[in-house]
């Protein structure tokens, strides 16, 4: 006797749970050859809402950790990413890898995760500086977090991609609302799982599946969103995202700005830098 | 010990103890099931865009703007009192709050804050929260505020008193703080979170209005939980009963724990199926709040700009 499958419903990650979308849309996600792989949750503007919210609230307690602390918990996704690569794997090649590119695809994702997973106690290093200044004062910048970053995951690869853009915006102790892969939304949705157990607090990471264009105005006219990458956006979303951006002078990564995926930089561009004088001889 | 009655037929000419429990006894029973229901189903309306605009401009001028902790100063009732006046500065079409409400030792500078602007001062009076003093230093401490200035006094009632079953004091204090009130509106607060069933929230909400309430008031904000829908229901329909028994009419305040423009929402909803258009302006229905306001605010900016809003550009206190 065959047994009856058991089919997973895929719903959205928003503060460390995975409610289904209040408007109680999904879409059907596909494999390679146009079949329904799965019906994903189709987030609204309102989960968008709800998402940033919860950012926001878990901002300044994940900034507040210390950046060592912060690169524990990067290094645990990449070891709980570790654990879950079989199921990467099989999502990828569903979607047209071949099992090379997926195992390749995956290997580089937790490797990027591992080499992130560094940075949290060493970018204010090297971003941080003592300035010289004509007064009896010591002058010292720092950087740190922005705020809530929206973070538009690209198309392809959908693994790669996600950790490239999620990881570095992560380190200084910003917190993402993260719009998945639209037309490969299925390892976003592992890896939730894989952050929900991973110590990675609730809100920290929130991901919304959904229409790119539906979603995009909203994130980006957002008030209480500081930064946006928008790596994976097409070009008439770019513009978008920069228009609303405007009015809150969000900082936006533009995809094609030339910052390499595993850099730095990458963390600079989501960070303020914060200047203090102190007397000095006192 | 026996007194008048402060202005009702529902009670005899003589109020005595055993009337009084008699009285008490008469409420009838409520059903929590039949609550809860009822304000599961009303919290399910939807409300259209343009209503909204409306009903967020009415929640602001519904509201006592309050604050009652131990670390106020004047400075920030000052502050607060200028947020009351004109709550979003960059926008002249957002109406003023109805009152400020405040601890005694704050009431002047209210005063002085909002003199000529036509908002109401409130204060907590009877040794809020607690009540718990002797009545004649209840009664002092209203007339000294009233002194000072405010216009609206919110007084707690004794709820150790209440659910010993001592109704008789319980009337007679909030009867002598009517009294010492004078033509200050009197707000009673039940403390509905510390009455452990809608059965008492219902009796409690009858006696204090026999004794003279002008306003029954849900919660100090000091003890969880605060302001609920099913007790807001509950309180409603008590007073409806009471207008419906006597022909007077009683307002309604929910305070604590009404945080967001969505629950706000939900309070006018169960306020007007239940008492109706006539209980829906601010001289019959007030909100005390802290926070709600800056969310009303986002709200309202959201509506005119289509962008949502965040708190880094909206006042603190």
């Amino acid at each position: 006797m065959s047994r009856l499958d058991v089919r997973k419903t895929y719903k959205l990650y928003i503060g460390g749970k995975f409610p289904r979308s209040e408007s109680g849309r999904s879409y059907p996600a596909l494999d390679k050859d146009g079949e329904v792989l799965a019906r994903v949750a189709q987030g609204s503007r309102k989960d968008l809402r709800d998402a940033v919210r919860i950012a926001r609230g878990a901002q300044s307690s994940w900034a507040g950790r210390t950046g060592y602390n912060r690169g524990q918990i990067l290094y645990r996704i990449a070891e709980t990413l570790e654990d879950r690569s079989g199921t990467f794997v099989e999502q990828l090649m569903a979607t047209g890898s071949t099992k090379k590119q997926a195992t390749d695809e995956v290997a580089a994702a937790i490797d990027r995760m591992v080499w992130y997973a560094g940075w949290p106690d060493k970018f204010a290093q090297i971003y941080g500086n003592l300035n010289p200044v004509a007064g009896p004062f010591f002058n010292i910048s720092s950087p740190e977090a922005t705020g809530v970053v929206g973070v538009i995951a690209p198309e392809q690869p959908g693994l790669l991609g996600l950790v490239s853009r999620l990881a570095p915006v992560l380190v200084p102790g910003n917190t993402v609302v993260l719009l998945a892969s639209e037309s490969n939304p299925m390892p976003a949705i592992t890896f939730t799982e894989v952050l929900d157990t991973s110590d990675v607090p609730g809100g920290v990471v929130n991901v919304l599946t959904g229409f790119k264009d539906e979603l995009i105005p909203f994130l980006a006219d957002h008030m209480d969103v500081n930064a946006i990458d928008a790596g994976g956006a097409s070009s008439e979303q770019a513009q978008r995202v920069q228009e609303g951006a405007v009015h809150n002078v969000k900082r936006v990564l533009l995809p094609g700005q030339g910052v390499a995926e595993q850099s730095p930089y990458r963390i600079a561009a989501f960070t303020e830098t914060k200047t203090v004088w102190h007397p000095k001889g006192v | 010990m026996t007194l008048a009655p402060a202005r009702t037929s529902i009670l005899p000419d003589r109020i005595t103890t055993p009337t009084l429990r008699t009285f008490i006894r008469g409420v009838t029973s409520v059903d929590e099931v039949g609550a809860a229901e009822r304000v599961a189903a009303l919290s399910k309306r939807s409300i259209k865009r343009e209503s909204k605009r409306a009903a967020l401009d009415l929640i602001i001028r519904m509201m006592d703007l309050t604050t009652l902790e131990g670390k106020d100063t004047p400075g920030k009732v000052i502050q607060l009192s200028a947020k009351a006046v004109r709550p979003d500065p960059t926008d002249p079409t957002i109406p003023s709050v109805a009152a400020v409400c405040v601890y005694p030792a704050m009431v002047p500078y209210v005063v002085q804050a909002t003199e000529g602007t036509g908002i109401h001062v409130a204060s907590v009076a009877t040794y809020f929260p607690s009540g718990q003093v002797d009545t004649k230093l209840k009664v002092q401490e209203t007339r000294d505020v009233v002194a000072a200035g405010a216009d609206e006094v919110d007084m707690v009632i004794d709820r150790g008193a209440f659910l010993s079953g001592e109704y008789f004091k319980v009337f007679d204090e909030v009867r002598r703080t009517k009294e010492a009130a004078g033509d200050a509106h009197l707000k009673v607060i039940l403390e509905t979170g510390e009455l452990e069933t809608l059965d008492n929230v219902r009796r409690a909400s009858m006696l204090a209005m026999a004794a003279g309430a002008d306003f029954i008031k849900t919660s100090t904000g000091k003890v969880s939980p605060a302001a609920k829908l099913d007790v807001t229901l509950v309180m409603l329909e008590a007073i409806r009963d009471f207008h419906d028994a006597t022909g007077v009419k009683v307002g309604m305040k929910p305070a604590g724990g009404v945080r967001t423009s969505k629950d706000a929402m939900k309070y006018l909803l169960v306020l007007n199926e239940t008492l109706g258009e006539g209980w829906m302006t601010p001289d019959w229905f007030r909100f005390g709040a802290s926070s709600l306001l800056n969310d009303v605010l986002m709200q309202i900016r959201w509506l005119e700009t289509g962008r949502y809003a965040s708190p880094d550009y909206f006042t603190k206190d």
